[in-house]
């Protein structure tokens, strides 16, 4: 018997939430949530790691991840007009830099970073947020220069025309005009660099530190180890989502805002069922 | 005879195997407005751009002002400043206001103070009569209104001579005649023009001299009267008549 395409559709839609709804109950059913409950929602553990999970290490996570997304930034900004120039030597050079450092996992640049320089550089006591905003800069601006680049290249050439057409020279007319319009397009794609720089600001943990300068992921391991309770690991998944989860609002805002009336996929299924009820 | 504002002397453009440019000879005299027309593809635009040295010539030379602008020497950022450029697609500075639109390259390249600046800027604004819209962002603006501040963004750098590159073809039909009403007044004020156009009308009352082009070689020039209304190539003739009665052209 032949289904009409609607019907099918219909038939189609009723199974996959019948799968769903039985893997994810039992998920539900055979998981022992007495011992999870134990295990991650301790409150006095909970407790005793405030008020120090916020003013010290969530302030440091925000510390490390600003240091590394501002050097990255700069550094980011450089590779791309350098990728852009008309200078061979230049092209190469950023081309060798983005894509040795984004074929390389962030904890080895960290690693290698954080003592390879006192190693390049004997008698240089440098200082621990120096180290952590080069390392954590490096790992970042190697995603942010082809973001950049892909931004300045969208930038109108008629821009650039009318710049130069005023005597703008090209380094005044990329500072004034193609760069401010380029940020401006690539503001939804840095918010999620930003994102996925808070989370790798989590692996500076591996260049030492004091107390005082724990970040969340170092705070949460240390209470874990002396309170044998995974209860730190909940606290401070929490704090990393209280940063990420508002910026990646913003990024959406932002995407939304500059990105015109993209329609989401789920919402353009919808419209297209109302029409569908509309037609029969 | 004094030095021409604008002398081309045996300019040559080539994109790839495509000769754009072949062998063309221009003045413009002081407060001379000349008008460009031809088909498109004739190489009239290619012309124009490189007059402020947006396109490079191959061969030949151009001289604004007895400056010879192909010269390795020469400073061509401030030989710009003096050469005013009106672009088909307005190409105003999307994330500025008009009034920041006026002003940033005054700043930045004249060294001109911020009340120095808004001043001249507002001035210009108020000639193209778009002086309400100093603070409103460019994608607020009708496409006329664009192309008015455009106009008066170059006007702002005091250019001694201006350069328009089919400055309404890219509008709607309505807003055209505000656009070219501001460019007679310019005209009428003295300013040296070359312009790039097919408003023929406007070519016609407003021109002194009229150029017409077609692969890449100045095939007629002369006053309107005589290029527009007795034209003695077949060439124009054709081209004429297309423009000027496309539906009969049909039929």
């Amino acid at each position: 018997m032949a289904m009409s395409k609607r019907k099918r559709t219909r038939v189609i839609r009723v199974v996959q939430y019948a799968v769903l709804v039985v893997v994810v109950a039992g998920f539900a059913a055979t998981a022992d949530w007495g011992r999870l409950a134990d295990a991650f929602f301790d409150l006095d553990v909970a407790s005793g790691m405030f008020p120090d999970v916020i003013t010290v290490a969530l302030v440091n996570t925000l510390i490390y991840t600003g240091l590394g997304f501002g050097f990255g930034l700069v550094v980011g900004l450089v590779l791309a007009l350098m990728r852009l120039s008309g200078v061979p030597a230049y092209r190469w050079l950023a081309g060798i830099y983005i894509e040795f450092f984004r074929g390389l996992p962030a904890l080895l640049v960290i690693l290698a970073i954080g003592s390879g320089i006192p190693l390049a550089f004997p008698g240089t006591n440098l200082d621990r947020y120096v180290s952590i905003m080069i390392a954590l800069g490096i790992v970042a601006s190697a995603y942010m220069a082809e973001t950049i680049r892909a931004g300045i290249q969208a930038v109108p050439k008629g821009q650039v025309e009318a710049a130069r057409s005023l005597g703008m020279s090209s380094g005044r007319a990329m500072l004034w005009i193609v760069v401010p319009q380029a940020f401006k397009i690539i503001l939804p794609p840095l918010t999620n660099e930003l994102i996925l720089l808070t989370k790798d600001s989590s692996l500076v943990l591996f260049l030492g530190s004091s107390q005082l300068q724990y970040e969340l992921t170092q705070f949460g391991r240390t209470e874990l180890n002396q309170s044998r309770s995974l209860t730190p690991v909940l606290v401070a998944g929490m704090c990393y989502l209280i940063i990420t989860i508002p910026l990646s609002y913003l990024s959406r805002y932002l995407e939304r805002r500059t990105g015109g009336t993209r329609i989401r996929s789920a919402e353009a299924t919808e419209i297209v069922d109302t029409e569908l009820e509309a037609t029969k | 005879m004094s030095e021409p504002a604008i002398r081309i002397t045996g300019l040559r453009k080539c994109f790839g195997d495509l000769d754009v440019l072949c062998g063309i000879d221009v003045s413009v005299a002081a407060g001379e407005v000349v008008c460009v027309i031809g088909p498109s593809g004739s190489g009239k635009s290619t012309l124009l751009r490189c007059v402020n040295m947006l396109e490079e010539p191959d061969q030949g030379s151009v001289f604004v002002n007895g400056v010879d602008l192909t010269h390795e020497d020469v400073d061509i950022d401030a030989a710009r400043r003096r050469i005013g450029m009106v672009f088909q697609s307005f190409n105003l500075f999307a994330h500025l206001t008009v009034l920041n639109n006026l002003t940033i390259a005054q700043r930045k390249v004249l060294g001109r103070g911020k009340e120095e600046a808004n001043k001249v800027a507002l001035e210009n604004l108020a000639r193209v009569g778009l002086a309400e819209k100093a603070n409103a962002m460019p994608a607020q603006l009708s496409g006329g209104q664009q192309q008015r501040v455009a106009i008066a963004r170059a006007l702002s750098m005091d250019p001694e001579v201006m350069l328009f590159d089919e400055p309404t073809s890219a509008l709607d039909p309505e807003l055209v005649g505000d656009v070219l009403e501001v460019m007679r007044l310019l005209a009428e004020e003295g300013m040296t023009m070359l312009v790039v156009t097919h408003e023929m009308q406007f070519a016609r009352e407003v021109a002194d001299r009229v150029l017409f082009m077609d692969g890449g070689v100045v095939v007629e020039q002369g006053p309107p009267a005589q290029v527009i209304g007795a034209p003695r190539h077949e060439r124009t003739r054709t081209f004429l008549a297309r423009v000027l009665d496309p539906i009969h052209r049909v039929e």
